[in-house]
């Protein structure tokens, strides 16, 4: 008896660099011997059969031309092994692989070749699936920095565990090298190769602490790598981190400076989406406290707010000990040492945002001819009487806007023809001259008149004050005798600020 | 001895090396005195492994430098190893001592990476090593050293699986570790070697909550989930009977919990796991925050669930990936209480900015938490959204409408005018989208709305979407009594153009013309494709064998102008609770891997199908439902045509009832099959077109074998077959029922089991309207045969049905009606009627076995009589009783069957094993352990009696 079914097999050597991979292949035969019929283009079609000495070599015929000709291909069957996080591919803007790691056997890096694919179809790159499923194995990818950092999965594991990791992963770059680049990568990729050693073993995080990390592998530092080339020293430490193994996993021992000192910075950042007429459609206020503690020894800090009732949502550093904040409402833990973004926090839409700017615009394409016209004028609203700085306005305009001619009484503007992305960078907020961008705007001659009106993104930035009215009351240390310099500071920005027109 | 070793691995380099210049210079680096040259050397050899490089060929110059003393370069070295060591399993062996020595080291740290090497290193022939190295580990005095033989636990398994008992005795150990270090990695060894062992959890409960806030976040995540599984099996279910159990209605369940109405007490270590996770609500961690989320949903009060909202909707900032995860669980969470995320509905609008698939679901959210009270709300902020740019999210917009629409009836009118107003938008997606949306709502509102018929009927020659046409078709012929001079016209149009057209728009032109005839025969003029008519009759009775064609022609006004079932505009989400809230799966919608199913609470019975109630929707099965009208259209045609037919039909019947056992489809083959059906309609009809048939044969081909590519057809089984008594002629008032299985794919739905009745009438008058009437529960899912209009005396007659058994041997009642009486009667499944073949090799039997071990393996030694003994006997005597699969095997003590559940297509694997005097052992793997147990009895029992 003849059957035919459909199976899925991933081929990963192929016969050509330019064949496509086998994905599904036409299964036919009895048990005794199969074959893999793979169609490589409408009139080409290749057969593989499989061997009887084992899943790894197949022989390949092919019809392309009028001859028949022979090779081995390799074929990929997966394991029954479960883990978390097989490999990991790091993936440049144009689609390079520049770098791979693999926590168990190895995986051809033709897997990658069905995100591509994904890529392809999904025209920007932020549109990509961050999951997607191939015959043999799961993909989870995230986009950070111009960069994917694409991880191969091949057991049911929650996705948001891998995300969060590959995430932890980049953090980790930025917080090694400053920056979170390929080229940075590629001139340290030693050290990054170490890191993702330790990072995860057998596919499940051993350390993503920062501060555990870096006992173990140091940062580079000029230096340090002078010190080293001259002494045969080396960036990996010998000793078991004593973060590992204490219950305060976050900091290490023995931390000491000369100057102690501990800064905080409130970031909020507005959301909001206001309609045509000016009207607050949403809006919420999410903050961050950032801090950077440099303290000696094992401190442990208290900081309390002076109305932490306006803190709707929270979510905390591992730190921060969480009964003391469900009984008094107030932050008490001990740090880890340097840069740490200590709790992060919402105050809901319920209670009312304070809107800093408001706009007034006009955005108008005419039925007959190819233009349109373009008027926008912004203006303080509430600003807790400070200054707004840093203000712009980012329009995505519809495709068929060909240029912009434009005069704005402050700043200045671009419009990028690629991207169709009209910057206007106004700088200061001046109460007294209100800055406005007005003129024309051409469209491509016979397109049909845009359906609607593109949104405004706006970005600005107030000092000295967070928007909530949050306020910290005091810092207190336990533990140390010393006098820490202690600082806070406000700021405001424009998170995700849309105005519709 | 090491010296001698590395004399000899250095010829072995010089020989692989002496080829491969470019590597030249590292190996010499690599052999040289000093540290920094080595170190060098390996850190440009790490930096080619990085980009995917093979630098296998360096292995014997690395591995002598594992013994390094300088750190960096010993780590360097162990990286190397990790990675080369499957490939070169020989040289490998080499540093193993090394690790054995490390193994003893004073040094917590170095003992650590020993261990963490020497268990990376997959070659097997080192596993009794690593297991002496993994106990010894798991009793060292370091937490950090037991975390790492954790880990190692899990490495040895995936190499040998054959070590799981000695493993599990090393995981038992482990888990009465009280270190926060040792825990996270021991459940994650746990969950991945034994993870149906729940006894080896009871002692450490306890413990592992309260130590879960101290643990690192990452073992946290698997704490809970595992957790998550416990609990679901040890303790009683907390949601009471109200009206907030949305998802759970069915009677079934409502009436045991009346029945059980003793005030339900949550057992105190269920509430310990509830306590002890709230606050990890606070973690950054956004996995671990989900966790929790999915630990409240699947185990929490129904009304302390909302205690996750805020901290979900706080995730909703996360970076985009999170977003993502995040909205498509709260989109599940939604469907089924609203009330959870309706406060929060302005955190999910759209902003320009947004991915497209953040936008989707977003508007999926929205669409679900929309209600009465703020319908209007949304519908504005949709109005937005219609004019997007992106114009497949300004389509999916309009679907969102469609189905706001149709659940909130307030609202329908509002939305449909809205709708129409977008027909003359100047985009064809737009169009062609709100033509099948507003096509969706017409149907469940049939009254008056010609006018809104006749603006599409205008509109219809600028559409040229094929979905979009095939709806407007179809309104056109569902209301064409309202339109009665348009619908011939767009009719007459479609003759023209109809072989240009696309399959789903010619389905529906033939339908339209099926239905104008009926209406109004007069203005038809009949299309004249007879070969589409040819062969939707042959295939007709390819699918539906046991009926009379000619008896159907009669109803046939019934059936075509029979008020549809309004389509239910639903969720994509709705069938995700199937999966683990925060899982892959749930991801991806399909079941991943490694899916540990989250059982259902103890105290209900082991029914998890009553969530998947489903309604027949035309328009979201649209092939299936067309088929059926298409080949009933067609036959009316036909009758008009010649009186050949009823002849004829006779002899197809014998033909295809031949044909069908074989008809394992594919295209290729019913287009061979019905060549000599094709000479054979020439010759007796002498059809007048002979030209044209191609196209339209082709696009029928195409077409058709949808079906069984669907149903999976395998090797049918013909074992004897076993009819039952269904209703007795004395009980039924002369009329009887008898039916059988017919073990045949069922074809209305998949997930259906086939049932054939034969009806008989043993009264002396005849029985008029014999149809099905009320069935419990109410959600069963059955397909019912058409009312039979009348039965003569001694006359009987077979139909067939589809019941959704949801492969539970719950009998499926329901009530047999005539004219006069109404008769409940009840169809009980034997266990093996619940499972189609599936045909599979040994090797890949012995795969799917090995996945299916431990919980899911059911074995029992049985003795057969001796006349079963032989394999002939013994397969007919398994395929008897159960509606599998025989796999070929090699050993002739051995048989294998293998089969899938109808309903959820789990896997059933039974072999049996001879061994002496007639006795045997018979096992059963399958995640279904109920079935497995019920099948094993039947199975022991039929190969007990001769």
């Amino acid at each position: 008896m003849i059957l035919q079914q459909q199976i899925s097999v991933e081929l990963n050597m192929r016969n050509s660099p330019s064949d496509p991979p086998c994905q599904s292949a036409l299964f036919k035969g009895g048990h005794q011997n199969i074959t893999f019929h793979q169609h490589v283009n409408p009139s080409q079609f290749i057969v593989w059969e499989l061997l009887q000495d084992g899943p790894i070599c197949r022989r390949l015929f092919s019809n392309s031309g009028n001859f028949w000709h022979t090779g081995t291909i390799s074929c990929n069957i997966p394991e029954l092994a479960a883990e978390m996080i097989h490999s990991l591919f790091l993936i440049n803007h144009s689609g390079d692989i520049f770098l791979e790691k693999h926590w168990k056997s190895v995986i051809s890096r033709s897997v990658c070749d069905y995100f591509f694919e994904a890529k392809e179809k999904a025209v920007d790159p932020e549109n990509v699936s961050p999951v997607l499923q191939t015959p043999h194995h799961y993909l989870i990818t995230i986009y950070r920095d111009k960069l994917f950092f694409l991880s191969v999965i091949q057991t049911e594991v929650p996705p948001l565990f891998v995300i969060e990791f590959l995430h932890r992963v980049a953090d980790t770059i930025q917080d090694y090298f400053g920056e979170c680049s390929e080229s940075v990568i590629m001139d340290n990729v030693v050290t990054v190769y170490e890191l993702l050693e330790e990072m995860l073993d057998n596919g499940f995080p051993l350390a993503t602490e920062s501060n555990v990390l870096k006992e173990m592998i140091r940062p580079p530092t000029i230096l340090r790598s002078v010190v080293n080339t001259l002494t045969g020293g080396s960036n990996v430490g010998d000793t078991l981190p004593t973060g590992q193994l204490s219950n305060i996993p976050w900091r290490r021992a023995g931390v000491k400076y000369t100057n102690n000192e501990a800064y905080f910075d409130v970031i909020e950042e507005i959301d909001a989406i206001l309609d045509k007429s000016g009207s607050t459609v949403f809006a919420e206020i999410q903050g961050v406290i950032e801090a950077c503690v440099r303290l000696t020894g094992m401190p442990d800090l208290t900081l309390s707010f002076m109305n932490p009732r306006l803190l709707d949502d929270v979510s905390f550093h591992p730190c921060v000990r969480f009964k003391r904040w469900e009984s008094e409402r107030v932050l008490s833990f001990i740090p880890p040492d340097g840069n740490f973004t200590l709790m992060n926090y919402h105050v809901s839409s319920q209670n009312l945002v304070a809107i800093p700017v408001y706009v007034k615009q006009s955005i108008t394409f005419f039925e007959m001819g190819p233009c349109g016209r373009l008027d926008i004028t912004i203006g303080p609203k509430q600003t807790m009487g400070k200054t707004v700085e840093a203000l712009m306005v980012t329009i995505h305009m519809p495709k068929a806007v060909l240029s912009a001619n434009l005069t704005p009484t402050q700043g200045n503007y671009t419009y990028d023809l690629a991207t169709k992305v009209l910057v206007w960078d106004i700088g200061k907020l001046n109460p007294q001259k209100l800055p406005n961008l007005r003129g024309s705007l051409s469209l491509q001659a016979g397109a049909p008149k845009p359906e609607d009106n593109p949104s405004l993104n706006i970005d600005l930035k107030i000092q000295q004050v967070a928007i909530s009215g949050l306020k910290v009351s005091r810092l207190d240390m336990y533990g140390e005798k010393y006098k820490p310099f202690k600082g806070v500071k406000y700021l405001t920005k424009a998170g995700k600020f849309q105005v519709r027109t | 001895m090491t010296q001698m070793l590395y004399t000899w691995s250095f010829h072995a380099t010089f020989v692989t090396l002496f080829s491969v210049l470019r590597n030249e210079d590292l190996k010499e680096m690599l052999e040289s005195n000093k540290d920094s040259l080595k170190l060098e050397a390996m850190k440009r050899v790490v930096g080619l492994i990085a980009k995917g490089k093979n630098a296998s060929e360096l292995f014997p110059a690395v591995v002598k430098n594992v013994a390094s003393k300088n750190i960096e370069l010993k780590k360097l070295v162990y990286v190397y190893l990790v990675r080369y060591a499957e490939e070169q399993q020989d040289l490998a062996l080499l540093s193993i001592s090394t690790f054995q020595r490390a193994l003893k080291d004073p040094n917590q740290f170095i003992r650590g990476s020993a261990l963490r090497v020497l268990s990376s290193i997959r070659v097997p022939i080192i596993v009794p090593i690593m297991m002496l190295a993994i106990k010894e580990a798991a009793a060292d005095l370091s937490p950090y050293v037991r975390k790492t033989s954790a880990h190692a636990i899990q490495k040895l398994y995936s190499m040998d699986p054959d070590q799981k008992e000695q493993l599990i005795e090393v995981i038992e150990k482990l888990l009465k570790d009280k270190s926060t270090l040792v825990a996270g990695s021991v459940v994650m060894a746990f969950e991945e070697v034994c993870p149906d062992r729940i006894d080896l959890i009871h002692k450490n409960y306890r413990k592992l909550c309260n130590l879960l806030v101290d643990v690192e976040e990452w073992g946290q995540v698997v704490i809970i989930s595992m957790l998550t599984r416990y609990a679901r099996t040890q303790f009683t279910s907390p949601w009471k009977e109200n009206n907030e159990k949305a998802f759970y209605d069915s009677d079934s369940e409502e009436k045991k919990d009346q029945t059980e109405a003793q005030p339900y007490i949550m057992d105190p270590d269920h509430r310990l796991l509830l306590r002890n996770t709230k606050p990890l609500l606070q973690s950054r961690n956004t996995a671990v925050v989900m966790s929790v989320a999915q630990l409240y949903w699947h185990l929490a009060p129904k009304h302390e669930v909302n205690i996750v909202t805020k901290s979900l909707v706080r995730l909703l900032r996360s970076h985009r990936e999170v977003q993502y995860i995040v909205l498509q669980n709260i989109a599940t969470m939604s469907i089924q209480r609203k009330g959870m995320f309706e406060p929060f509905m302005k955190s999910f609008y759209v902003r320009s900015t947004d991915a497209t698939h953040i936008k989707t679901l977003k508007l999926e959210i929205l669409t679900n938490l929309a209600n009465e009270a703020n319908i209007s709300t949304i519908l504005r902020e949709f109005q937005t959204y219609v004019k997007s740019q992106d114009k497949a999210f300004a389509a999916a917009t309009i679907q969102a409408i469609g189905r706001c629409a149709t659940n909130i009836s307030e609202v329908t009118d509002t939305c449909l005018n809205g709708l129409v107003l977008l027909l003359s938008n100047r985009d064809e997606t737009v169009v062609a989208e709100s033509v099948v949306v507003i096509k969706k709502l017409l149907q469940t509102q049939p009254t008056q709305h010609s006018e809104i018929i006749k603006h599409m009927a205008k509109l219809f020659d600028n559409i040229t979407v094929s979905m979009a046409r095939a709806s407007i078709l179809w309104l056109m012929g569902e209301y064409c009594e309202r339109v009665p001079k348009i619908a011939p016209d767009v009719l007459r149009k479609m003759a023209k153009t109809f072989t240009a057209e696309e399959d789903i728009v010619k389905l529906q032109t033939v339908n339209l013309a099926a239905k104008l005839y009926l209406t109004n025969s007069k203005q038809t003029k009949l299309l004249t494709h007879y070969d589409i008519r040819d062969r939707t009759r042959f295939i007709r009775q390819l699918i539906v064998p046991n009926e009379k064609s000619g008896a159907l022609n009669k109803y046939a006004r019934r059936i075509l102008l029979a008020p549809k079932p309004a389509p239910v505009l639903e969720s994509a989400f709705k069938d995700r609770d199937r999966y683990q809230l925060g899982t892959l799966s749930h991801s991806l919608n399909t079941k991943a891997t490694g899916y540990l199913e989250l059982s259902d609470w103890p105290a209900v019975a082991p029914d998890q199908s009553v969530r998947n109630v489903e309604v027949i929707e035309p328009v979201r099965n649209p092939d299936t439902l067309l088929i059926i009208v298409l080949l009933h259209a067609c036959l009316i045609l036909t009758h008009k045509s010649g009186s050949e037919s009823e002849e004829e039909s006779s002899e197809e019947s014998d033909k295809t009832s031949s044909d069908s056992g074989k008809s394992s489809s594919g295209s290729e083959k019913s287009s061979s099959e019905s060549e000599p059906e094709q000479k054979k309609k020439k010759k007796m009809t002498k059809a007048p077109q002979k030209k044209s048939k191609p196209t339209a044969n082709l696009c029928l081909l195409r077409f058709i074998p949808v079906f069984p590519m669907s149903l999976q057809v395998t090797t049918p089984s013909f074992g004897p077959v076993k009819t039952y008594e269904l209703l007795h002629h004395m009980t039924g008032k002369g009329l009887s029922a008898k039916y059988h299985f017919s073990r045949q794919p069922c074809l209305y739905q998949p997930s259906m089991v086939a049932v054939q009745v034969i009806l008989t009438n043993s009264s002396d008058h005849s029985l008029e309207e014999i149809h099905i009437g009320d069935r419990s529960p109410a959600s069963l899912n059955i397909h019912c045969f058409n009312t039979i209009e009348r039965l003569e005396p001694e006359a009987s007659v077979t139909v067939s049905m589809g019941i959704d058994f949801s492969d539970s041997t719950q009998a499926a009642n329901f009530q047999l009606c005539t004219k006069e009486d109404q008769f409940s009667v009840s169809i009980q499944p034997a266990v093996g009627e619940l499972l189609m073949p599936s045909t599979m090799t040994e090797q890949d039997f012995s795969k799917e076995q090995g996945k299916l071990l431990g919980m899911n393996e059911t074995s029992a030694t049985i003795t057969m009589a001796t006349a079963n003994t032989s394999s002939q006997a013994i397969s007919k005597q398994v395929l008897c009783a159960a509606n599998v699969g025989v796999v070929s095997s090699s050993a002739n003590n051995f048989h294998r069957f293998a089969g899938r559940t109808v309903s959820s297509r789990a896997l059933v694997l039974v072999s049996l094993e001879l061994k002496e005097s007639s006795t045997a052992l018979l096992t059963i793997n399958t995640e279904k352990s109920v079935m497995a147990s019920m099948l094993l009895r039947d199975l022991k029992q039929a190969l007990a009696q001769a």
